[in-house]
């Protein structure tokens, strides 16, 4: 039997940019960018599935938020995973890797009875990388990124085939550790739809409040135990119900600051147009010959 | 805060005894941070007899090298190198770490941030050092660690306002390595190392090297394509025109991820940096992640579909059409001039 607990992430679509979010000055308005499941985290959570399905144990699932981040947790629940939270406060906003890997850390300690930590290598909106290792740091536990394939798992040991430079590397380490992974390192499996039928009324605290809003029948201390009869309710782990040093968390917790942010403004420029004829392109290689850049 | 440092250390990585390129770039630019703070640049070199490397790096502007030599660091591993790190980052508070921003580095580096609290920034694409205002307050020789984010749709400066240590990792061929004429004396400290039980937890029991036979920095002619090829076969396009003009192929993240491409082959913040003579890039949109990576590139051809496409605004020739129409043009036009 191996716990695992997998990292998520709610990232903006980032990669996929369409006409729709542009502003009229050629920038990206971020806030309507779609959200979705960070992928490498997704393959993450497919090897702590794998891992449960062939040796047993539980999958936990937590990501750190905005409200609107149960989305993805619903999506852990849709693919297998036993338990989720959401680790969810204002005064997390603006946190960097190293708030973020602090507030990330605690709430492990507080889910507690894992062999496993797993992870995508990074999330498409940052692409740092550093919220694994940060977070392996202050559980003082090792970490293994980049990591590939599990190869096997015996007793307290698990051996992984990783990425390295130029190549790759084989490693034993001692649980309890934590694994970054890459993407070929599984392939999510979809949705089962027993499970889609079982949890899409799966709701977190706010969303339960955002129910009770407005209706004075209804009150959220009362939903909340009837939804957690139905194992319908979210978890949310606030500041308070993981005793943070509010220091530590958020902007205030976090030693890098963005100093400025400049849009990439995605305007035409002043280069040459080559006809896409054969005598254009024809003239372009002429000239590319004489400056001596081709030939 | 007072009594801040003016120390800027690079972490010297090395893989078989040898440095990687990455670090010695972080060197040449890490002398300059160094002018401007007046204070030392200095290597820390990790390994097992690795004297030879410590060297080198007074040849690309090194004061002095922090040597730590021992047979349990042959290889790199997490626990044992960020221990030495940690201890040495907290002892002598440097103001400024720079690591390769490689599997090692970005392995390494957050381990030692968080482990001695200090900010980070990863992929930074410039570096600079300069005396700011930030919520009112007067931020002197702070530096400016510069990276797209988000997608690369926008480009932020990050810094580090209130901790003593700032770090930074930076890909292979964003900085530019330029040795000195005349290297520095060597002055090397050699600092003893522990062994702890924790560094048994991970082991390494077998590691495979692939010769890395790609070579896109040192190529004149770079043909890269990107996710706006649509299909692997269309890709094959790009290797058919590479080969005409003697160049090699590239691609941008999306057709790396889209596994047009392998990754090595990927030119962009996240991948390699060139400066080729030409630039052929097609069906690359060109958002700031890809143009980090290309965009001092001597000639730049952009061809796309879209005449908006951002890429346009960089390259020098612009040629709108379909790829799967203008390189079979292109090929019979090259040969043609050829004979």
């Amino acid at each position: 039997m191996y716990n695992s607990i997998v990292l998520v992430k709610q990232v903006p679509d980032t990669a996929n940019i369409s006409g729709k979010v542009m502003k009229e000055d050629g920038t990206v308005n971020r806030s309507k960018l779609p959200a979705i499941f960070n992928h490498e985290d997704k393959v993450a959570l497919e090897l702590a599935l794998q891992v449960k399905e062939k040796y047993g144990g539980k999958v936990t699932a937590i990501t750190m938020g905005p409200p609107r981040a149960s989305d993805i947790l619903r999506e852990c629940l849709y693919m297998g995973a036993d338990e989720v939270f959401l680790i969810s406060d204002r005064k997390f906003a603006g946190a960097d890797t190293l708030a973020t890997s602090y507030v990330l850390s605690e709430a492990i300690n507080k889910v507690g009875n894992y062999h496993f930590i797993f992870g995508g290598r990074q999330a498409i909106d940052g692409d740092t990388a550093q919220v694994g290792p940060q977070t392996a740091d202050k559980l003082n536990i090792p970490q293994v990124t980049y990591a590939e394939q599990i190869i096997d798992i015996k007793k307290n040991k698990v051996t992984i085939k990783r990425k390295i430079d130029g190549g790759h590397e084989i490693v034993q380490a001692t649980m309890p550790v934590l694994v970054t992974v890459i993407k070929e390192a599984a392939e999510p499996r979809p949705f089962s739809a027993k499970k889609v039928m079982a949890y899409k009324g799966a709701k977190s605290l706010t969303d339960l409040e955002k129910l009770t809003e407005g209706n004075s029948l209804l009150y959220t201390d009362t939903l909340i135990h009837e939804y957690q009869e139905r194992n319908l309710f979210i978890s949310t782990l606030t500041m308070d119900d993981l005793q943070l040093d509010v220091d530590r968390c958020g902007v205030k917790g976090s030693p890098t600051k963005v100093h400025k942010v400049e849009s990439v403004v995605l305007a035409g420029g002043n280069q040459t147009r080559v006809e896409p004829t054969k005598d254009g392109i024809g003239i372009l290689i002429d000239k590319l010959l004489e400056d001596h850049i081709l030939g | 805060m007072q009594n801040l440092s003016n120390e800027v250390w690079v972490f010297i990585e090395q893989r078989n005894g040898k440095a990687a390129d990455v670090s010695l770039e972080l060197l040449c630019k890490g002398r300059k941070l160094a002018e401007q703070l007046h204070g030392p640049l200095k290597a820390v070199v990790i390994g097992e007899d690795v004297k030879a490397i410590a060297e080198e790096t007074f040849k690309y502007g090194a004061n002095e090298v922090l040597l730590i030599q021992h047979k349990e660091l042959k290889n790199f591993r997490t626990l044992p190198y960020s221990r030495i790190l940690n201890d040495l980052v907290t002892k002598f508070s440097p103001r400024i770490v720079l690591f390769g921003a490689t599997v090692i580095g970005r392995d390494l580096a957050p381990r030692v941030a968080s482990n001695t609290k200090s900010g980070l920034t990863a992929d930074c694409t410039e570096l600079r050092i300069d005396t700011i205002t930030y919520l009112g307050k007067e931020c002197k020789d702070i530096l400016l660690q510069i990276r797209p984010a988000f997608g690369g749709n926008i480009i932020a400066t990050i810094i580090t306002p209130d901790n003593p240590v700032q770090m930074a990792t930076v890909r292979e061929g964003v900085m530019e390595l330029s040795p000195l004429e005349k290297p520095n004396k060597v002055k090397i400290t050699e600092i003893p190392f522990l062994t702890d039980p924790t560094d048994a937890l991970v082991e390494i029991i077998e590691q495979f090297h692939q010769e890395n036979k790609v070579n896109l920095k040192g190529a004149p002619v770079i043909v890269a394509g990107g996710y706006g090829l649509g299909t692997a076969a269309n890709f094959k396009l790009i290797h058919e025109l590479a080969h005409v003009l003697g160049g090699e192929v590239a691609g941008s993240r999306a057709a790396v991820d889209a596994g047009f491409v392998p990754h090595e082959r990927q030119v962009g913040q996240t991948g390699v940096t060139v400066r080729p003579k030409l630039y052929i890039a097609v069906g690359i949109s060109g958002a700031i992640q890809h143009r980090a990576g290309m965009q001092e590139a001597n000639k730049i051809i952009a061809i796309n579909t879209d005449p908006d496409a951002p890429i346009f605004q960089i390259a020098h020739y612009g040629i709108v059409g379909d790829a799967v129409d203008i390189i079979p043009k292109f090929i019979d036009a090259y040969k043609h001039k050829l004979k």
